[in-house]
């Protein structure tokens, strides 16, 4: 066993976007591959070999080395490329979480005017779409669940729960709104969702929040739509759609585990569609585009575990690997076992050689990982079944450094308060979030009771971008910079009131409830590596005085919950209620003036009463005269 | 007595006026409140459009070279003649076509160029002398002796608007004698590269319910596609076996070379896009049989309906437009089921092993089995022989655009069409045919809209669905002019702008809303109103009449 110890470093996240304004001048969108290699002594596993996680160069110079050429014609070289990838994380509640990544490049623009219209890897749909709205920038995920992030620390991709689709166009896009509605239907019907729900109600532009995660030097935000469906179900109608998008749809590679009754047998479920350009080299003169892929899901221990600590590929997916995707360039399985260098924590079985270390959301983890292009990976029974058993239960995590949760305050239905409070969990250092609110225009935010709160006092924003709503036109936008102190809650309260819709407006089931999508919290975190204080162990010592750079803070985004609000509902049948009443009041008052108007009136003799006519009677037969 | 019949007069009068009141100013505001916005619409004109008669005629120029007439009979020839047919369809659609004739004596230059030794030479340089417009043809008579053709040729259609006819034996005398010799076969010319009756009545198709007789014509009028404004042309590489085949194919060089020429040529009729895709594993919906004989696969022909679906399900649509697509499918079957053959109802292998479904595309089977060499390790590189397989997809392309290729009589040297796979006259025909299915279609949607809108009262009828109805009708009675006047090109494009505002008007999401109003419903609300409220009037309407007669009577009776 060879005892060399170079490793690349690779983001498992592409350096995402700066959005604080503040520093956005500093720190531009960046998303070369930045592969940093070092060289570092690794003391800890010596029997081990570790693997070089390259960039693409390397994977497709491998992919045309081999393979015998029997055609004597020159076989182009192909200008796209695609990679698959799986991540399982076993998280210390005893869940799982798997993250499946498909990502295609390809070096070709959408952006010039020559057509682009001969796909390969890339799928046509959405070639299509890029071309004719000229996007920039498509950023898409459908969720069903809320990720805990207390009990499973930080997602690789953020995602709220319902629908959230984000689209920067190209700054030739001329009527934004016009191409923003036409894409969002087209969309809806790519992916079999209600996105053609969203209109201009509940389409925002952030200032600040949301900025292109590709090359490209265009933040001015009028060319940025953001909107969220918080009430969109998820389900395989969504899923089968984003299947068929992969090279090798579902008939071999990693995606053959995507089976839908196992993934919607989860806590948690994301898929998403994100497509940018990228640089195609280091020198980054030019551009190819990316489209990735992920699904994101999260297995119960109770539901889909039975409530045994033991995680197989089969138990969570019914299915097993028998091959990579062939149009693959890398098709690998990698398997977070950073609390568990020694073994102690549990158990993988087959046992992987290669190992991997990336940071990843600001720390440094250890993977385990299986390529599956290799045929011994496979083994003698052709198929992978990964298998990780505990042996403890044991072991605590660290806690998420920033973590958010939004809860509806108040009592009847005309007013009420939104209450955000944001958790900053370092212990020494604070850091600003950005957090952006779309409230719908049915609550109508009393902005003058915004207050922000963190240990008692008042947190004034630095950066406040409000624009207030318009009824049946467009939502609130409430976008802050808040400076989270060390080791607090900060607290922002805003009240408002309850709007009454029209009785058109209402959705079919009113009683359930509004929902308000879920508020984006933003930030530069300060890396758990520079955290890490007493940082004797496992670290050569000329590593350790100065907390290096690249490592020292990074991007998180995190979704609160969404809320769901009840306003005042009317009972349905009242129009006609109301007009059958209205209508009868209005006839018989009709009635009595006709007949005061119409009849004529008479004196008529009054004709004597019951005890008169017995006497006149009585009288009569006395021979009286009548009364 | 007095009072009362002053407090009974009072009290009718009040009657009557609540009654008048209610007629003339409740019922017309209750109207103008609850009726819907209804634009005005052409109606007299399209009930006019909807009895279709379609006249279409061609300019035809009959040249006689040197040799084939007389000088004296040469100062005798008619200058114009115009022949008429009169086809009646239906009831409501009849055609009349007309060919005006025209005949005159060729030039030097032309001589010079009938000179020529090969008929596609003269060809060519007859059309660089003059070009002549869309839609008019010319007919050049060569005498019998000539060795422009070969020997047992007598027509020569060329590739753009010219044909060249022997003149073939003729004995007669008098000029009349010669061009009533003539006559037939010109029309028979004219028949194969103008419009003939059989396409314009399956252009018709939409218009005119087709007799149950002929099947064939029904099948071939079926194949093409409708006519649209535009297509998306979609090839599709589909290969089953990426583990076994790598395939390369270079779809952008030979859309060039081989499709683009043909469309280019035939963007006055219809705008294209073209793209192309790759599908991995997908598999046709038939296992295909194995015939051990010639261990080879087949697919026969009465399966193949079922192949297309599954795939279907994989090509995607265009998502970003709604014309029409047609899918061209290149299908490698995977190692184990190599060679694979289409085979035919006569149990035959089909030789360019493809075959196409109407109004859909084509599909071509590929087989790469040549490439497994004995020490062949998959998977295996393969370059996919473009030529091969866009000759199949050009022919299909053209049959599914409706480019017929009649089987010419004999006698008949149709010049292989060039570069650009389409002959002049070819398009023409297209053109004809197009203009008169756009006419049709646009006819029956504009009168069909207008019924619908005349039986449902309820449907708001907005000044822009006028608007395009009203611009429909224009460019409709527009394209049947130029038609009538043989302008070709821009009786094409008319009918294009007819159906595009028709279909416009049509489709538009503001006819969808009708407030829908049942009557049921309607009454509900109206009876706790108007029930109440008319009850009275009309008692003492009735009351106020019946005592009117009475006195009338009793004023008779006192006079009697």
């Amino acid at each position: 066993m060879r005892n060399y110890s170079v490793f690349a470093v690779t983001d498992g996240q592409d350096s995402p976007s700066v959005s604080t304004p503040h520093v956005a001048t500093q720190n531009t969108p960046q998303t070369a591959p930045e592969t940093a290699e070092r060289t570092v002594e690794q003391p800890a596993v010596q029997d081990r070999q570790w693997e070089a996680t390259h960039g693409d160069a390397a994977a497709v110079k491998q992919d045309t080395s081999d393979g015998v050429h029997v055609v004597p014609s020159p076989v182009p070289h192909p200008s796209d490329d695609f990679q698959e990838e799986l991540v399982l994380r076993p998280l210390h509640s005893g869940d799982i979480y798997a993250s499946f990544q498909f990502r295609v490049r390809w070096d070709t623009d959408f952006t010039r005017g020559n057509k682009v219209s001969h796909y390969r890897l890339f799928p046509k749909s959405l070639g299509h779409v890029i071309s004719k709205f000229s996007v920039r920038e498509l950023h898409i995920s459908f969720t069903q669940g809320y990720w805990r992030t207390m009990q499973w620390g930080q997602p690789f991709l953020p995602s709220p729960p319902g629908a959230e689709l984000w689209v920067w166009f190209q700054d030739s896009v001329t009527d934004v709104d016009g191409t923003w509605r036409e894409l969002t239907n087209v969309l809806s019907g790519i992916f079999c969702a209600s996105l053609n729900f969203i209109d201009s109600t509940n389409t925002v532009q952030p200032s600040a929040s949301f900025k292109p995660l590709g090359i490209g030097n265009v933040t001015d935000h009028r060319f940025l739509r953001y909107a969220t469906l918080p009430r969109e179900i998820v389900c395989t109608e969504n899923l089968t759609p984003w299947k068929k998008l992969l090279p090798c749809g579902s008939k071999a590679g990693l995606a053959v585990l995507l089976k839908s009754e196992k993934l919607f047998h989860s806590s948690f479920h994301s898929q998403a569609v994100h497509i940018r350009p990228v640089c195609q080299d280091w020198q980054c003169k030019t551009t190819s585009w990316e489209l990735r892929q992920t699904m994101n899901v999260v297995f119960d221990l109770h539901t889909s575990g039975q409530g045994k600590r033991e995680w197989s590929l089969f138990k969570m997916f019914s299915r097993t690997l028998t091959e990579a995707c062939p149009l693959a360039s890398s098709s690998k399985i990698y398997i977070d076992i950073t609390d568990n260098p020694q073994g102690e924590q549990f158990e993988l079985s087959p046992p992987s050689p290669l190992l991997s270390q990336a940071v990843v959301m600001g720390d440094r983890r250890t993977f385990s990982v299986y390529d599956l292009t290799q045929q011994t990976t496979f083994g003698t029974t052709r198929s992978l079944n990964v298998l990780i058993r505990w042996k403890s239960s044991e072991g605590h995590m660290l806690r998420p450094l920033l973590h958010a949760e939004r809860y509806v305050a108040g009592y009847g239905l005309q007013t009420g308060e939104i209450h955000t409070l944001m958790y900053n969990n370092h212990p020494y250092r604070s850091f600003p979030v950005l957090l952006l609110d779309s409230v719908p225009w049915y609550l109508r935010l009393y902005i003058h009771t915004l207050t922000v709160t963190s240990k008692g006092k008042s947190n004034n924003p630095s950066y406040i971008h409000y624009q207030p709503s318009k009824d049946r036109v467009r939502p609130h936008l409430l976008e802050m910079l808040i400076q989270l102190p060390p080791n607090s809650v900060t607290e922002v309260t805003v009240q408002f009131e309850r709007a009454l819709l029209k009785w058109t407006e209402y959705t079919p089931d009113p009683n359930h409830g509004f929902y308000v999508g879920s508020s984006v919290v933003s930030s530069l975190v300060p890396s758990i590596v520079a955290m890490d204080t007493n940082s004797t162990q496992e670290r050569p010592l000329f590593s350790s005085f100065f907390p290096c750079k690249e490592e020292s803070s990074y991007f998180v985004r995190v979704y609160t919950e969404p809320l769901l609000v009840n306003l005042p509902t009317p009972d349905f049948s009242m129009p006609y209620n109301v007009i059958c009443l209205t209508c009868t009041v209005v006839a018989v008052g009709y009635g009595s003036l006709y007949n005061l108007l119409t009849r004529s009136f008479q004196i008529e003799e009054p004709s004597p009463g019951l005890a008169k006519r017995l006497a006149n009677i009585i009288r009569k037969i006395r021979g009286v005269p009548p009364l | 007595m007095a009072t009362t019949e002053v407090e009974r007069r009072r009290g009718q009068l009040a009657a009557l006026s609540i009654a008048a009141v209610v007629i003339i100013v409740g019922i017309p505001l209750w109207w103008r409140t609850t009726e819907t916005y209804r634009a005005w619409l052409p109606v007299s004109q399209i009930k006019e459009l909807a009895d279709l008669q379609l006249q279409l005629s061609a300019d035809v120029e009959v040249v006689f070279a040197r040799g084939t007439v007389t000088p004296e009979q040469q100062k005798k020839v008619p200058l114009t003649q115009s022949q008429e047919e009169e086809v009646i369809i239906d009831g409501d659609t009849s055609l009349r076509y007309r060919y005006e004739i025209r005949y005159r004596t060729a030039t030097i230059m032309e001589e010079d160029a009938l000179n020529q030794p090969t008929p596609a030479v003269a060809d060519l340089s007859l059309h660089t002398l003059s070009e002549s417009p869309c839609g008019s043809l010319v007919v050049y008579v060569i005498p019998e002796s000539s060795s422009l053709l070969p020997q047992d040729v007598d027509v020569y259609i060329g590739q753009r608007r010219t044909a060249l006819l022997r003149i073939g034996g003729f004995v007669g005398k008098t000029l009349e004698q010669l061009l009533a010799h003539l006559e037939p076969r010109i029309k028979q010319v004219l028949q194969i590269m103008s419009f003939s009756n059989t396409d314009i009545t399956a252009a018709l198709s939409d218009r005119v319910r087709p007799s149950p007789g002929n099947r064939g014509s029904k099948a071939d009028s079926m194949r093409a596609f409708k006519s649209s404004p535009g297509y998306e042309i979609t090839f599709s590489l589909l290969n089953p076996d990426p583990k076994s085949h790598r395939l390369h194919w270079d779809i952008e060089g030979a859309v060039q070379t081989y499709i683009q020429p043909l469309l280019t040529k035939l963007s006055l009729v219809a705008n294209f896009s073209i793209d192309s895709q790759m599908l991995y594993y997908t598999m046709l919906g038939v296992n295909p049989r194995f015939d051990s004989s010639s261990s080879t696969y087949t697919l026969n022909a009465d399966s193949l309906a079922h192949v297309i679906n599954p795939v279907e399900a994989r090509l995607g649509s265009n998502a970003a437009s709604s014309n029409p697509v047609l899918n061209f499918l290149l299908y490698v079957p995977d190692a184990q089921h190599s060679p694979l053959y289409i085979h035919d109802r006569k149990k035959q292998q089909v030789p360019s092993n493809a075959f196409h479904s109407p109004r859909w595309g084509g599909i071509m089977v590929y087989n790469v089995d040549a490439f497994y060499g004995e020490e062949a390790t998959f998977p295996i590189d393969i370059n996919i022989n473009m030529a091969k397989v866009m000759g199949v997809f050009l022919a299909q392309l053209r049959l599914l655009l409706g480019v017929q290729s009649s089987t010419p009589p004999s006698g008949f040297l149709v010049a292989p069409c060039g570069s650009t796979g389409l002959a002049d006259w070819e398009l023409d025909r297209l053109m004809w045919s197009r203009s008169v299915e756009n006419v049709a279609t646009a006819t029956t949607t504009i009168t069909s809209l207008a019924q619908l809108l005349d039986q449902i009262s309820n449907i708001v009828i907005n000044d822009n669905i006028a608007q395009q109805v009203s611009s429909a009708v224009t460019s409709l009675q527009l394209a049947v002019a130029e038609l009538e006047a043989g302008n070709l090109g821009f009786a094409l494009q008319y009918s294009k702008e007819a159906i595009l505002a028709s279909e416009r008007a049509f489709f538009d999401p503001s006819l969808l809303h009708l407030l829908y109003f049942p009557d049921d419903q309607k009454f509900a609300i109206y009876i706790p109103l108007f029930l109440p409220m008319c009850v009275p009037i009309l008692l003492s309407l009735l009351k106020i009449v019946s005592e009117v007669r009475q006195r009338h009577r009793e004023k008779k009776a006192k006079n009697d």
